[in-house]
Formats: C-alpha cells, sequence, structure tokens
C-alpha cells in the first residue's frame, strides 16, 4: 500500500485531478443544457416525449461505442470525452427535471397564475423550488455516471484514473488496478454525497424531509 | 355616474371549446360594489368556468366582460389578476413560502417596499385573529382552517376591490366552514369588496350572498336574492336545487303567521257569566280565555288569576276582562313576530285579521316546531308534520292542537306573576 502510494502517489492525485475535471465538466454542461431543457419542455408536451426519446436513445448507445464515434468527429483527447459523457450525463436530468416540473401541484401553479405571477415568476418562484428534489436527484445520478463512466475516457486519450486502471489492465499489475478504481468509486460517493448537501441546501425549508 | 357603474358586467359572455362542447353561454349578469354573488350549480354548470373568465384564468369565446367599465379583454391579463383576489379551494398557499411570504406575494409582485409589506401582513393577520408569530410559519404548520384563513387574506393584501372564491371552504369540516363564512362575510362587509363565490352548497350561498346566480348546463338559470330564491325558485331544477328541506326550513322567513297558527281558539263572548267561564276552562283545559263579541272581534282576555279573585264581585266577562292584549295580525311574516312573542315571554299570542276578528293563536309550542324545523330540517317525518302545507298535519291536528292549547296555556296557572306579560 505504502509502495503503491510511494510509486503512483503523484500519478494518482494528477488523474484523479483530471478524472474529476472531465466529469466535471460533462456534468456542469448537463445541467446548464438538460435544466433550462427540460422546463421548456414542460411546455410543449408532445415535442417533449420526442426529445426524452431521443435522450433516451443516446443513452442505450454503449459508452465506448459512444467515446469511439466521438473521435471521427472531434478527435482523441479530453474535449470529445467532455462531450461523450455530457451526452450521457442529459437524460437522468432532463427526464427528472421534466417529471418534476410536470409533478408540480397543478394547484399552486393555477394559483400563482391567479395572483398574478407571469410564467416566468411562476416558474422560478414556485415550480423550480418545488421541483428542486427530483430535479437535484438526476443531477445525482448523472454525476455518478458521468465520474463511473470517466475511466474510459482514458481510452481516447483523455487520461483520468482510466489511464491507471488500463495500465494494470496490460501489464497484467492487479495493484494498478485496484489502485484505479478505489479512487473512482471514492470520487463517485464523495460528489453524491455533496451535492446531497447541496440539494438539500435547495430544498425549500418546507420540503425537506 | 362612477357611483353607479357597476364593477362587472357580463354581456352576452360564452365560452365554447374546440370541438363545439358549450361550457357557459348567453351568461348576462351585472354586478354591483359591494355585491356578494354566488354562482351555484352542479359541476359542469359552468360556474367555475364564467368565474374564471372574469380574471382570464380563461378567455371567453363571445361577448365581454367590463371591469370597472373597461373590457378586460383590453387588459394586460398579468396586470389584471394582480387587482382582483383569488381564493381555491384547495387553498393554494405556496408551501416553500412563509406565511408572510404568500400574503404579501401579490404585493411584492406590485413592488410595495418591504416596510409596507410588513405593515399589511401584520394588519391582515390581525384581521383574522390568528397569532403574528404565524408569519414566520410555513403553511405545513398550520390546520387546514388557518390556512385557508390566509388564503382569504392573500386575497386581499394588495387592497383588491373584487374577490373571487371557487368553493374556498369545500375541503374543510363542516364547523371550521362555517367560522370561515362567518369571517369571509364580516371581512366583505366591513371592508366593503366586491365577491364572486363560486358553490354548490346551497346553505352557504343562502347565508353569504346578496344575489344568487343558479347555473344549469352553462346557461343561467336564475339570478335573484336569497329571498326572492326561496319564495320564486324559477323551475324545478332551482327547486330542486335548494331541496325541500331547505323550503321548508326557509319558510321560517316566509312563512306568516296565518300559516302556523292554531285555528280554534277558545273563546268566550263578554256577555258570559264567570260560571260559564270557568266550565269552558275546565271543559276545555285551559287557564285564560279570550273574549270576543258576538262578531269575532277580539275584546281581551280572562284569566284563572283574575277570575279566581273576582269571582265574588263580578258576574260577567266584561267585568274582568282584560283588554290590554298584545295580537298580531294574521298576515305578519313570522320572523318578524317570532321576536317579539319570544321577547315578552308571552305563553301564546291571539293573531287576528286586519278588522280586527280572532282567527287563532300562535303558542310558544308551535314556535318551537318552527325553530326546531330550521335547526334539524333534514329530520323525520315528524318535524315536517308540523308544517301548514303539509297534508300530515290535517290527520294529527286535532290531537296536537289539543295539546299545544292546554300545555302552554296550562302552566300558566302555577306561574301568577308572568300575568302581566300580555300586557301591552
Amino acid at each position: 500500500m505504502i509502495d503503491f502510494l510511494n510509486a503512483h502517489g503523484s500519478e494518482l492525485i494528477t488523474k484523479t485531478w483530471e478524472q474529476l475535471y472531465i466529469s466535471a465538466l460533462a456534468l456542469i454542461l448537463g445541467v446548464i443544457v438538460a435544466i433550462p431543457l427540460g422546463i421548456l419542455l414542460t411546455r410543449f408536451p408532445k415535442t417533449a416525449k420526442v426529445v426524452i426519446g431521443i435522450a433516451s436513445m443516446l443513452q442505450t448507445v454503449p459508452s465506448l461505442a459512444l467515446l469511439a464515434l466521438m473521435i471521427p468527429l472531434f478527435g482523441i483527447g479530453k474535449f470529445p470525452a467532455i462531450v461523450a459523457l455530457f451526452i450521457y450525463s442529459l437524460l437522468p436530468i432532463l427526464r427528472n427535471t421534466y417529471i418534476g416540473m410536470e409533478d408540480v401541484d397543478p394547484v399552486l401553479k393555477d394559483s400563482a397564475k391567479g395572483m398574478g405571477m407571469t410564467t416566468m415568476q411562476s416558474i422560478i418562484q414556485v415550480e423550480i423550488p418545488m421541483a428542486t428534489p427530483v430535479i437535484m436527484a438526476g443531477v445525482r445520478l448523472s454525476a455518478v455516471y458521468v465520474i463511473a463512466w470517466a475511466t474510459l475516457a482514458s481510452y481516447i486519450g483523455a487520461g483520468g484514473l482510466g489511464d491507471l486502471i488500463f495500465n494494470g489492465l496490460n501489464l497484467f499489475q492487479p495493484d494498478l488496478i485496484i489502485g484505479g478504481t478505489i479512487p473512482v468509486t471514492i470520487l463517485a460517493l464523495l460528489v453524491d454525497y455533496l451535492l446531497g448537501k447541496l440539494e438539500k441546501r435547495l430544498t425549500p425549508i418546507s420540503e425537506r424531509s | 355616474m362612477t357611483e353607479e357603474q357597476p364593477i362587472l358586467v357580463f354581456k352576452d359572455v360564452e365560452k365554447v371549446y374546440r370541438g363545439g362542447n358549450v361550457a357557459v353561454e348567453h351568461v348576462n349578469l351585472t354586478i354591483h360594489k359591494g355585491d356578494f354573488v354566488c354562482l351555484i350549480g352542479t359541476s359542469g354548470s359552468g360556474k367555475t368556468t364564467t368565474m374564471r373568465m372574469i380574471n382570464r384564468m380563461l378567455e371567453p369565446t363571445g361577448g365581454e366582460i367590463l371591469y370597472n367599465g373597461a373590457d378586460i379583454h383590453k387588459a394586460n391579463p398579468v396586470e389584471l389578476r394582480r387587482h382582483i383576489g383569488y381564493v381555491i379551494q384547495n387553498i393554494g398557499l405556496m408551501p416553500h413560502m412563509t406565511i408572510y411570504e404568500n400574503i404579501t406575494l401579490v404585493p411584492k409582485l406590485l413592488k410595495w417596499p418591504e416596510e409596507k409589506r410588513r405593515e399589511k401582513a401584520e394588519e391582515l393577520i390581525k384581521l383574522v385573529e390568528l397569532p403574528e408569530d404565524f408569519l414566520d410559519r410555513y403553511p405545513s404548520e398550520l390546520s387546514g382552517g388557518q390556512q385557508q384563513r390566509i388564503g382569504v387574506i392573500r386575497a386581499l393584501a394588495a387592497n383588491q376591490d373584487l374577490i373571487l372564491m371557487d368553493e374556498p371552504f369545500g375541503a374543510l369540516d363542516p364547523i371550521t366552514r362555517e367560522s370561515l363564512q362567518e369571517l369571509v362575510k364580516n371581512l366583505q362587509e366591513k371592508l366593503g369588496k366586491t365577491v364572486v363565490f363560486v358553490t354548490h352548497d346551497m346553505d352557504e350561498a343562502l347565508k353569504l350572498a346578496t344575489q344568487i346566480v343558479v347555473m344549469d348546463g352553462g346557461h343561467m338559470i336564475q339570478n335573484a336574492t336569497p329571498e326572492e330564491l326561496l319564495r320564486h325558485p324559477a323551475n324545478q331544477f332551482v327547486e330542486n336545487l335548494i331541496g325541500e328541506d331547505r323550503l321548508i326550513q326557509a319558510r321560517a322567513d316566509v312563512t306568516t303567521v296565518a300559516q302556523i297558527m292554531l285555528k280554534n281558539p277558545v273563546s268566550i263572548t263578554p256577555g258570559r257569566s264567570l260560571g260559564d267561564a270557568i266550565r269552558l276552562m275546565r271543559k276545555r283545559r285551559v287557564d285564560t280565555l279570550l273574549v270576543t263579541d258576538d262578531d269575532g272581534y277580539l275584546k281581551g282576555f280572562i284569566d284563572i288569576e283574575s277570575l279566581d279573585n273576582n269571582y265574588k264581585r263580578a258576574t260577567s266577562v266584561s267585568d274582568i276582562m282584560n283588554t290590554r292584549i298584545f295580537s298580531v295580525v294574521s298576515d305578519t311574516l313570522l320572523r318578524d313576530t317570532v321576536d317579539r312573542i319570544l321577547k315578552r315571554g308571552l305563553k301564546y299570542v291571539p293573531v287576528v285579521n286586519h278588522q280586527g276578528q280572532l282567527q287563532g293563536i300562535v303558542t310558544r309550542a308551535a314556535l318551537v316546531d318552527m325553530v326546531y324545523d330550521t335547526i334539524w330540517g333534514d329530520s323525520d317525518d315528524e318535524t315536517s308534520e308540523h308544517h301548514p302545507d303539509d297534508a300530515a298535519i290535517k290527520e294529527n291536528s286535532n290531537a296536537a292542537m289539543a295539546e299545544k292549547l292546554t300545555n302552554p296555556v296550562g302552566t300558566k296557572a302555577t306561574d301568577p306573576d308572568t300575568s302581566n306579560d300580555k300586557e301591552v
């Protein structure tokens, strides 16, 4: 253990950072695109079905294949990896945002409108706060997926902890495989925990369970 | 003109959904400032649709609605709604906002300064008799009744003149509902607000409204004051909606004295001797006799007490007759009479026609029946028997009458102090 850390300690830190960096960028992009899109879709129920269908379809593409498909488009490196992971992060966030917004009690929407809120005011002041727990659940799910799948990104030269694991596989060094896997797991759990804290903070006091 | 201008006018308003489904049509309605209008009808009658067109939650497909003389179709719907209070059945308080934030939601949208909002919230929460520290709580910490109180004052917070209420108390238990009805009625009267209130509960409508609009199948069936509605239901549908029980109950309001009086009072003419009088009393088991002349004109009364005191000195009924007698005219409304009878503590009151001829008496027992009907109007056959229009009474009238006559009057003998009560 100590030997392993002595030998690969600095590499471990860099690779973990890369992993985090790739995942975080993909997730942030996912949040920026999927949440507004999900909210928008609640106003166009017919389009919503189509869009969510497409997102589900993308989800079914094997992750390795999706990464490989990025190469002809964006070459190799971090950028295509981030794009591929971003596509993966979309569905859970999009679907949860849509469901969360749809599930807001129609009475509250009616009440907000009837009191003279504009559509935007109703969305920001009423619907999003009410939908926050569901939306955040989607974000957390996406985060865990993205961090885990970012390991594969090393295959197209994006770096990250996948490098350690694939090296271990190629060189038949189990300690490298384990040394790469454990930080991925810890990272995923840690991010999920922190997002859980964030979720709690964003959820209106009255809605916390 | 401005004073007279109705706050709300519907001109041949209709709402037809795509596919030709008619929600409402030919709605013509004028609502004046300070009116409390109840829209009542069964589900699908168009009452809610009619209401929701006022603040443009729904757009009419024909006709026009004038709010303070201006066509609402030309107004900005968001601005319009901020000036019309809105209370809905499921309360619709924002669960993620404190009571304070909920109350001041519309003032905030109108960009009132914080200070003014706080002041308003404190003023309003006092108005509904809730403690001020509720302002910092969340709706889920309040009971349903308390929540709807907040719902009501939220609709007043921006000084709205017109308030729309869509079955606001439908989900509350009867006791809470009643107290909220009183609250709303008081606030409405005190603050001079105009209320449009949708309900399917006729009791509620009768209790609150100054104007009731009965709707069915998208049409206005009747537009009348509660009294008119009870007295002259436009058709069978309205009658059914009001319900037989309520029509009976409501007769307390429209019943005349003649309808509940007992028609064969025990009377005697002034010329008869006291011996005749006491024999008659004994025979009919009563302790007072009304005195009428040969043509039936009411002259006074004699009771057992004066008869006993004066038996030796006087000979005829006219000698001891008490002429200071309180009577009511047969076609006066009972509700105007009940109070007088009850307040005077009279055991019974003679009823006369306009010429002064004795027609009958109203006993306290008959009033008991009336009050009983009003309170327990939906109860057993026995209560409806007492209603004069009811055929059943004819069957039992003799027995019932005998009991009513002797009972209240009979107790008189043991209670000499009350004899003065009868005098005017």
